[in-house]
């Protein structure tokens, strides 16, 4: 997995590529949580790049939407491919997050 | 006729990738559809994690044995380890709420129990004569099946 981050103005951008799952999903935890300690909480997450995603990466997902959410900001999902928008429907997720076609308009959306 | 095979890993983080790649290049041998080897893995994922976080309780404390039967019309995956008993019934439910600005309802613990219960055709877990954990999750081949 490799996780990539952009600032902008009032979003920060992670994107992240490869495979999410037990062995590595607390440095996705911890991506989250550096950004939400310098006190911000509006993040879009590219998941274009990612080929699979067990419950542990969903795990990091969701105390990073809480942690946000907690704070007036957001955490929204761009690109899921089709593998993960199905692990994100099978764990019910699917209507939990915003997710977006691309990553511009969830960007944008902020 | 029963076909079987039998792996042993360390129980480990890293291995789990391995190990599930190999059930999953078993269940493409046997004939299922690309989404049902993708769910079958993911659900093999998530049982291995749960037998090194809470049957071992750490990396390292044991090792997962792996036994993969093939019939005329099944795939069955039997995992095996020697941590602590597990009682699927003590695992928390998920909770998703129908309003998802009600964040503070959202509960995901169980979830990869939930994966294995809704990917699965069976499942069953019991503890064995040598007091070892005896995982069995059971996939029917379906029409869909290639072969």
């Amino acid at each position: 997995m490799e996780i990539e981050q952009q600032s902008f103005k009032r979003v920060d951008l992670v994107t992240v590529t490869g495979r999410v799952d037990g062995s590595n999903w607390s440095e996705l935890d911890g991506a989250f949580r550096g950004l939400q300690n310098d006190g911000r909480y509006n993040i879009v997450v590219d998941l274009e790049g990612v080929d699979y995603m067990s419950s542990a990466g969903l795990r990091a997902l969701v105390a990073a939407l809480r942690e946000s959410k907690n704070h007036k900001g957001d955490l929204r999902i761009s690109n899921p491919s089709k593998r993960i928008a199905d692990v994100l429907s099978l764990a019910g997720l699917d209507t939990v997050f915003s997710i977006y076609d691309d990553t511009n308009s969830a960007i944008g959306s902020f | 006729m029963t076909e079987e095979r039998e792996y042993i890993f360390p129980g480990r983080f890293d291995q789990v990738e391995e190990l599930c790649g190999l059930i999953a290049a078993e269940a493409e041998k046997i004939g299922f559809t690309d989404d049902e080897i993708f769910r079958i893995e993911l659900a093999c994922d998530e049982a291995c994690t749960n037998i090194i976080q809470h049957a071992y309780g750490a990396e390292d404390e044991g090792e997962i044995r792996v036994i993969l039967q093939q019939t005329e019309n099944a795939f069955i995956i039997i995992l095996r380890d020697k941590g602590r008993a597990f009682d699927p019934d003590e695992v928390p439910i998920p909770n998703i709420p129908s309003d998802p600005n009600n964040i503070d309802e959202l509960r995901i613990g169980g979830l990869g129990i939930h994966f294995m219960r809704n990917i699965m055709d069976e499942i069953s877990f019991s503890v064995d004569g040598s007091g070892h954990n005896k995982l069995i999750m059971v996939k029917y081949l379906t029409r869909s099946a290639k072969r």
